[in-house]
C-alpha cells in the first residue's frame, strides 16, 4: 500500500531506517582528509602519461620514441608492440568484444591510447609524451552510425575475425506479430524520431590507478578508481594472466562515479604492465580532457518510437527501433543477455498489451562506451522515448498530458505487473505519485497562467511532465550476468565483543553514503547504534565478493544482503540470549537491541549477547557473532515517480529557465531520507544538464567537440534550478527492507520533463514543433520559434 | 595539463619591466592575472620562453578618477565589481564586470590584461570600443596613449610595439545623463559569450543623444564597434523607431561565424535584440537619474 | 627557484620550477592533498584556495607567484582543533556526497559569509558559480552556506553581548 510517511522503528540514537542521520564519512571529507586516487603516494612511485591519437581513424606507420626516451627523468616508453609481446595489446570488453590497450595497427578514435611514457615526475612525463613522434596514414572517419552502415563504408574493425561490416550487434525483443497487428488496427499512430545525444558522466575526479607490483613477491596491489573492484580483479587476472590471489585491488575514496568508473581502461592495464616490467609503483591519473575524449561516454542512441492509440487515447501497442553509436569497440558495461541494456522497459508506466523492440549497434570512429551516467542500463533512453511520445500523443489527441498518462497508467491493483517485454514490475501506485506531483506543483494554476498568454516581459510559459518507471537492482542470476559473473552481492558482518561491529560489502560507494546507510540497515535489524558500525568497501582482500555499485543496485542487492546477514546474526543472537536468560527461544521477544522473556522484565541487550558470544557461548555452538551472505535478488525493483517542470522561454534569444521543478519519487522504503533527497537532487541536475547544455559532438573529420570543460558544459549553481521534492512510499514486496534503489531515478525521469516543458511552451504559443533534440541550446529553440532550420 | 618550461622574471618597476621586455623580445610575454595566458600554456597552445610577472610592480593597482576614469594594469575584474567609484564614473564598466568569467577568475584576472589579449570573445574590448577608451602604454621610447580603435588590431593581436607594456586604460567620466548596459548571452557562467553587446548612451540638456557607443563581442575576428549604429543615434532624440533602426544596424555590422553556439543568422538576431534592450536599459538609467 | 609561502598560518619553503602550478606545489611539495584537481581548463574550481584573503583557482597560478603571499587551504579551516562553522554546516545539511568539490565550496562559502553572514540564496549561487559539483545539484550546498552564515551571526552576537 502507498503511504507518504514511514515512521522509524528505532530511536534516533540507534539510527535505523527512516532516520536522516548525518553521514559518518563526512568527517574526513570536510577536513580535506579524503583519500582519493591522486592523493596516494608510494615510495619510488613513477608517473605515467599517455600519448593519444590526434586523428579519428588512421593506420599507424611508425612510432619514434627516441626523443622522449632521451629526456632526463624518463624511465620507459611503452608501445602496443611491447604489450603485444606479452599478449596485452588487446583486452576483452564487458560486452564480449575486444579493445585495444595500446594501438598497434590502427587508431580508431581521436584520443585513443597509442603509447605511454613513464617518468619520475608528471611534468616530465607530459614533456616526453609530447615528444613521442607518431606517423599516421589518414583513413576516412565515420562519425555517426548511419554512415557506418552505408554501402561501401570503411571497415573500422578490420582486425576482428569474421567482421565484414560496422555492425556491433543486433538484438530484438517483444512480439512483432501482435504489435504489428495492433498498429494496423490503430485509430492513431504517434511516432517520434529522436537522438539522445552523447553525454559523459564526467565525475569531478578523473579516472586513475596506482599499480604497485612487488618485484620480490609478484603481488600486485592496484589502487584504482573502480566502482566494481572484485569484478575488476577477476578480469585483471584473466586479461593479464596474473594469478588472482596475487592481485589486490583497492578502490579508495572515489570522487564521483556515475558509471564512468565501471569499465577497465587501457591506462589501468598499461600502468600495471609498466609496474610489472619496471619493478616500481606507477601512477596514472588522467586529465579532464583525456577523461572526456576517451573514457566511457553515455547515451548516443538514435531512436524511433511509435505508439498505437485508440481515438480516446488508450495506448494499444508500442514499437521502438534503436540505432546505437557504440564507438570503436563494443564496450558497454551491461548484463550479457541484454545487448540494448534494459531499454525494453520502454513501455514505462503504461499498461500496454504488446510491444516490439529492435536494436542495432554500429561501430564508429569515436571512443567506446554507451552505458553510463546514471542510465540504469539504458533505462534513461527508454524512459525518455516513452515520455516524449506520451506528451506528443496527448498533444495530438487534444488531451491534457496528465490525463493522458492517468488513462494509460498501470493500476495499483495490477501488480506484480507483467510487461509485454518480460519485466515483472514489483509494486507501484502511479496515480498517487501523479496526484501528489500535480498538487505540489499547483499544476492547474500553471495551466491557467499559461492560457493567459506570455508573461509581462514576453516569456512563453511551458509545463512538461514525465512519469517514469525504471528498473534497478541487477539482478537475478537466472537472467543477469556481467562478463559471466552473476549479479549477486554480498555482506559480511562481525559483531565485536564490546557490541560494536564491522560490516564489509561487495558494493562500492562513490559518494552515495554507504558508510552511513548500510550501517543504518544493521542498526535497524540489530539495534546497534549506526555510529558503532564500521563499514568497509573497496578492498578485494578485505571484503566479500560483489559486483559493485552502478545501475542503482547497492540498496536492492547489497542492502538486501546486509539485511539478511543481520537477520541471520539475530537468529544466532536469539540462541545466545536464550542461553543467557535460561529461557526457551520461543519465549523470547525482540525489540531493536534487546531480547526479553515474554511477560517479564528479564532481558539481554545485543551488547550483552555480543560479549557472551566470545566469553560465554552455549555448549555445542561456535563462538563469535558473525556471518556472510550472498544475496541473489528474486527480481528487480521498480522505482517510479512523476516530475513537473515549468519553464519560461525567451523568444528573442531562445534561452529558457526553469521557473519551478517538482519531483515526486517513490523508491519504496527510504533508509535515510536526507541521503535519498540528495541523490534525487543530484540526478535532477544531471537531467537538467543534458536537457540544457551538456553535449559531446564530432565534426565530420571525427574531431571531438566536447573534450574539455570549455566545450562540455556542466551547469553551475547559477543555472541549476531549485527543486521541490515530494514522495510516496510503495514498498517493494520482495526486498527484505521494502527498499528499491533511487540513485538514478532522477536522471532517468527528468530529461523528458524538461524537454516536454520547452516544447509545451512553443506549442502553446502556436509553433508547430515535431521534435527538438537535447540539448535544447538557445539557438535550437530560437530556430524552432522562427521556423528556421538550424544545424545542431 | 602542465606548461612547457620557461624562464621567469618578477620585476618591481615599470622601467625594469620595459627593459626586460625589450631585452627578451618576441619570446617573452607579460604575466598579470594569468587567467587567459596560463590556461593556454597548460594546453600547450602557447609556449613563451620567458614570462615577465608584473604582479609585483608598484603603482599599477589603482582606480582613479581624474577627468576620466583610469584603471591601472593590475586592477582585477573583482576590484570593479561593486565598486562605488566605478559605478558613478562609468555605469557601463560597472555593469560589465560581474559578467566576466566567474567569481574566482575575477579575483585574479585583470581588466588591462583582457584588453591586451584581444580575444574577440573577451568582454572588455567591446566595452572599451563603446566608450572610446585610451590605452596607456609605456615602452623603450617612453609613454604613449593608443586609442582603443587602433589598439585592437585583430584576432589576439594588439598594436603594442616590441618592449611595450600596457600600464592602464582610461575612459571619459560619466555624468548624470549617462547610461551603460552589457548584455551577454552565455550558455553558462564561465563560458565565453555567444554574443555580447555593450551599450553606452549619453544625452544632453535637451534630451538628445550626445554620445553613443555600441561594442560587439564574439561576432567578428575582433571586438567590433557598431559605428553606423552609433552615428545613427548621435544628435537625435531617443525613440523606439530610432532604437529599432540602430539595433538593426548593429546587427548588420556583426560578422559572426556559424559554429556550435549557433548559426550566424541567429547571432545577428541576438545582437539586434540585445542592442535594442541595451538602448532601452540605458534610457531607463538616464531617466531615473 | 626557492619560494616561501605562509600557508594556514605557517611558513613553508620549497624548491620549485617556474612552471610548477600552485596546486601541485600544495599537493606534492607540501603534501597537502585536500586541494583537488578536477579539470585542465580553469573551469571547475576543485583547486580553490584562499590567497591573500580571496578565493582563487590554484591551478591557474604559478607557485612562484605565491612566494611571500598568504594561503589558506581546507586544512586550515579548523581553528584550535575546532571545526569551522562552514565545515559543521556542510555535514549538518548534507552539503557533500563524494566530497571532491567540497574543499573548494567550503572555502568560497567561508569567504562569502565572512563578508556578509546574511548572504542570500541568489548571492550564494552567484558566488559559487566558479565551482562545479556533479553530485549534489547544489541545493544543499546553498543551504549549508546559509546555515553557516547564520551560525557566524549568532556567534558574533554572543561575543558582542
Amino acid at each position: 500500500m502507498t503511504t507518504t510517511a514511514h515512521p522509524p522503528r528505532t530511536t534516533l540514537e540507534v539510527g535505523g531506517l527512516g532516520h536522516s542521520v548525518r553521514r559518518k564519512e563526512d568527517d574526513r571529507f570536510i577536513q580535506g582528509a579524503g583519500n582519493y586516487l591522486d592523493d596516494i603516494v608510494l615510495p619510488g612511485m613513477l608517473h605515467m602519461a599517455i600519448v593519444r591519437s590526434p586523428i579519428a581513424h588512421g593506420r599507424i606507420v611508425s612510432i619514434d620514441a627516441s626523443a622522449a626516451q632521451a629526456l632526463d627523468g624518463v624511465v620507459a616508453v611503452v608501445t602496443g608492440e611491447a604489450l603485444a609481446a606479452h599478449n596485452l595489446a588487446w583486452m576483452p570488453t564487458l560486452s564480449g568484444d575486444t579493445q585495444a590497450v595500446l594501438a598497434t595497427d590502427k587508431v580508431r578514435y581521436q584520443g585513443q591510447e597509442v603509447a605511454a611514457v613513464i617518468a619520475t615526475d608528471p611534468y616530465v612525463a607530459r614533456d616526453a609524451a609530447v615528444l613521442v613522434d607518431v606517423e599516421y596514414e589518414d583513413l576516412p572517419a565515420i562519425t555517426n552510425p548511419q554512415q557506418a552502415l552505408e554501402e561501401g563504408a570503411v571497415l573500422i574493425r578490420d582486425e576482428k575475425e569474421g567482421q565484414t561490416d560496422n555492425v556491433a550487434y543486433e538484438w530484438e525483443t517483444g512480439h512483432a506479430d501482435t504489435t504489428d497487428r495492433a498498429f494496423a488496427d490503430a485509430d492513431l499512430v504517434v511516432s517520434l524520431e529522436t537522438h539522445y545525444p552523447r553525454s559523459h558522466p564526467s565525475p569531478l575526479e578523473t579516472c586513475g590507478a596506482v599499480a604497485d607490483v612487488n618485484p620480490a613477491t609478484g603481488e600486485a596491489t592496484i589502487y584504482m578508481t573502480s566502482q566494481a573492484p572484485h569484478a575488476h580483479r577477476t578480469l585483471f587476472a584473466i586479461v593479464a594472466g596474473l594469478p588472482e590471489e596475487k592481485i589486490r585491488i583497492i578502490s579508495p575514496d572515489i570522487g564521483g562515479g556515475f558509471g564512468n568508473k565501471v569499465p577497465i581502461y587501457p591506462g589501468y592495464v598499461v600502468a600495471t604492465a609498466a609496474s610489472l616490467l619496471i619493478g616500481k609503483p606507477v601512477k596514472w591519473i588522467e586529465t579532464r580532457s583525456e577523461n572526456l575524449i576517451s573514457t566511457g561516454f553515455a547515451r548516443d542512441y538514435h531512436m524511433k518510437g511509435e505508439l498505437a492509440l485508440t481515438k480516446d487515447g488508450r495506448i494499444t501497442a508500442m514499437r521502438a527501433e534503436i540505432l546505437s553509436d557504440q564507438g570503436a569497440f563494443y564496450a558497454d558495461a551491461q548484463p550479457t543477455k541484454f545487448r540494448a541494456g534494459l531499454f525494453h522497459i520502454c513501455t514505462g508506466s503504461y499498461d500496454i498489451p504488446t510491444a516490439h523492440v529492435k536494436a542495432k549497434g554500429a561501430f564508429t570512429n569515436k571512443a567506446p562506451g554507451g552505458v553510463a551516467y546514471r542510465c540504469s542500463f539504458r533505462v534513461t533512453e527508454a524512459s525518455y522515448l516513452v515520455e516524449r511520445l506520451a506528451e506528443d500523443a496527448a498533444w495530438k489527441l487534444g488531451m491534457d498530458p496528465a490525463e493522458f498518462r492517468r488513462k494509460n497508467f498501470i493500476g495499483k491493483d495490477q501488480f506484480p505487473y507483467h510487461s509485454p517485454t518480460g519485466f515483472v514490475y514489483d509494486s507501484g501506485d502511479y496515480h498517487a505519485a501523479m496526484d501528489e506531483a500535480l498538487g505540489l506543483s499547483s499544476y492547474s494554476d500553471w495551466r491557467q497562467k499559461q492560457a493567459a498568454g506570455p508573461t509581462s516581459d514576453g516569456k512563453l510559459i511551458g509545463i512538461g511532465l514525465a512519469s517514469f518507471t525504471e528498473v534497478v537492482g541487477a539482478g537475478n542470476s537466472k537472467e543477469y550476468d556481467i562478463a559471466g559473473l552473476k549479479m549477486f552481492d554480498s555482506a559480511e558482518l562481525r559483531i565485536h565483543p564490546t557490541g560494536k561491529a564491522i560490516l564489509k560489502l561487495g558494493v562500492k560507494s562513490q559518494g552515495q553514503g554507504h558508510e552511513t546507510t548500510f550501517a543504518q540497515i544493521v542498526a535497524e535489524e540489530l539495534g546497534i547504534p549506526f555510529d558503532h558500525i564500521k563499514v568497509v568497501e573497496g578492498d578485494t582482500d578485505n571484503t566479500p565478493y560483489g559486483l559493485g555499485t552502478y545501475a542503482s543496485r547497492s540498496t536492492p542487492v547489497g542492502g538486501a544482503a546486509t539485511a539478511v546477514v543481520s537477520r541471520n546474526i539475530r537468529e544466532k543472537a536469539r540462541k545466545i540470549a536464550a542461553h543467557l536468560l535460561e529461557a526457551s527461544e520461543d519465549d523470547l521477544e525482540w525489540e531493536p537491541g534487546k531480547f526479553t522473556v515474554r511477560g517479564t522484565d528479564q532481558g539481554v541487550t545485543i551488547q550483552d549477547i555480543a560479549f557472551a558470544a566470545y566469553t560465554n557461548h552455549p555448549d555445542g555452538m561456535e563462538a563469535g557473532l558473525e556471518g556472510v551472505h550472498y544475496y541473489d535478488p528474486p527480481n528487480m525493483t521498480y522505482p517510479f515517480g512523476t516530475y513537473v517542470v515549468v519553464v519560461e522561454v525567451d523568444p528573442a534569444d531562445g534561452t529558457w529557465k526553469v521557473v519551478e521543478m517538482t519531483a515526486v519519487d517513490d523508491c519504496g522504503v527510504r533508509i535515510n531520507p536526507m541521503i535519498v533527497e540528495g541523490q534525487i537532487t543530484g540526478g535532477l541536475t544531471e537531467g537538467f544538464a543534458m536537457a540544457n547544455m551538456q553535449w559531446i559532438t564530432f565534426d565530420d573529420q571525427g574531431n571531438c567537440i566536447g573534450s574539455n570543460f570549455l566545450d562540455y558544459l556542466i551547469p553551475t549553481a547559477y543555472e541549476t534550478p531549485k527543486f521541490r521534492l515530494g514522495e510516496t512510499v510503495t514498498p517493494s514486496p520482495h526486498h527484505p527492507l521494502g527498499a528499491k534503489g533511487v540513485g538514478e531515478s532522477a536522471t532517468v525521469g527528468s530529461p523528458a520533463a524538461y524537454v516536454n516543458a520547452v516544447l509545451d511552451a512553443l506549442r502553446h504559443s502556436g509553433h508547430e514543433i515535431t521534435n527538438l533534440d537535447m540539448p535544447l541550446l538557445p539557438h535550437r529553440v530560437w530556430g524552432a520559434i522562427n521556423g528556421i532550420q538550424v544545424a545542431p | 595539463m602542465y606548461p612547457a618550461s620557461f624562464q621567469y622574471s618578477a620585476p618591481t618597476t615599470v622601467d625594469e619591466t620595459v627593459a626586460l621586455l625589450a631585452e627578451i623580445g618576441d619570446d617573452g610575454r607579460v604575466l598579470a592575472g594569468g587567467q587567459s595566458l596560463l590556461p593556454m600554456m597548460k594546453l600547450r597552445l602557447a609556449a613563451p620562453a620567458h614570462l615577465v610577472d608584473i604582479n609585483g610592480v608598484g603603482g599599477l593597482g589603482d582606480i582613479t578618477v581624474n577627468g576620466g576614469l583610469q584603471i591601472g594594469a593590475l586592477v582585477r575584474h573583482a576590484d570593479i565589481v561593486g565598486n562605488d567609484t566605478v559605478a558613478s564614473a562609468s555605469p557601463l564598466i560597472a555593469a560589465t564586470a560581474p559578467w566576466v568569467a566567474d567569481p574566482l577568475v575575477r579575483n585574479r584576472g585583470t581588466v588591462c590584461g583582457s584588453i591586451a589579449h584581444c580575444d574577440p570573445e573577451g568582454d572588455w574590448n567591446s566595452v572599451m570600443l563603446a566608450l572610446g577608451a585610451e590605452v596607456l602604454v609605456q615602452g623603450p621610447d617612453g609613454e604613449r596613449t593608443i586609442s582603443i580603435d587602433d589598439f585592437v588590431v585583430d584576432f589576439f593581436t594588439n598594436s603594442l610595439q616590441p618592449g611595450e607594456m600596457v600600464t592602464g586604460v582610461r575612459v571619459p567620466r560619466a555624468d548624470a545623463r549617462t547610461g551603460g548596459a552589457y548584455l551577454k548571452l552565455e550558455r553558462k557562467i564561465g563560458d565565453y559569450a555567444t554574443v555580447g553587446v555593450a551599450v553606452h548612451l549619453r544625452t544632453g540638456d535637451d534630451g538628445k543623444i550626445t554620445e553613443a557607443g555600441i561594442g560587439l563581442t564574439s561576432v567578428g575576428h575582433k571586438n567590433l564597434k557598431a559605428a553606423d549604429a552609433e552615428s545613427m543615434l548621435v544628435g537625435n532624440a531617443p525613440s523606439d523607431e530610432l532604437f529599432n533602426e540602430a539595433a538593426a544596424s548593429a546587427a548588420a555590422t556583426a560578422d559572426p561565424v556559424s559554429d556550435v553556439r549557433g548559426p550566424a543568422e541567429y547571432k545577428r538576431a541576438v545582437v539586434q535584440a540585445y542592442a535594442r534592450r541595451g538602448l532601452a536599459e540605458c534610457m531607463n538609467q538616464i531617466q531615473e537619474a | 627557484m626557492k619560494i616561501t609561502v605562509t600557508i594556514n598560518g605557517a611558513d613553508r619553503t620549497a624548491e620549485v620550477e617556474p612552471r610548477t602550478l600552485l596546486v601541485d606545489f600544495i599537493r606534492t611539495n607540501l603534501g597537502m592533498t585536500g586541494t583537488h584537481i578536477g579539470c585542465d581548463t580553469t573551469s571547475c574550481g576543485a583547486c580553490t584556495v584562499i590567497m591573500d584573503g580571496k578565493p582563487v583557482k590554484s591551478c591557474t597560478i604559478l607557485a612562484v607567484q605565491a612566494d611571500g603571499h598568504e594561503l589558506r587551504t581546507v586544512e586550515g579551516l579548523k581553528h584550535n582543533g575546532a571545526l569551522h562553522p562552514i565545515q559543521l554546516a556542510f555535514k549538518e545539511h548534507h552539503g557533500l556526497q563524494c566530497g571532491f568539490c567540497t574543499p573548494g565550496m567550503m572555502l568560497v562559502g567561508a569567504s562569502l559569509i565572512d563578508r556578509n553572514p546574511d548572504v542570500t540564496e541568489e548571492e550564494i549561487r552567484w558566488g559559487i558559480s566558479g565551482n562545479i559539483c556533479r553530485c549534489t545539484g547544489y541545493q544543499n550546498i546553498v543551504k549549508s552556506i546559509q546555515a553557516a552564515g547564520a551560525t557566524l551571526k549568532e556567534a558574533a552576537k554572543e561575543t558582542s553581548a
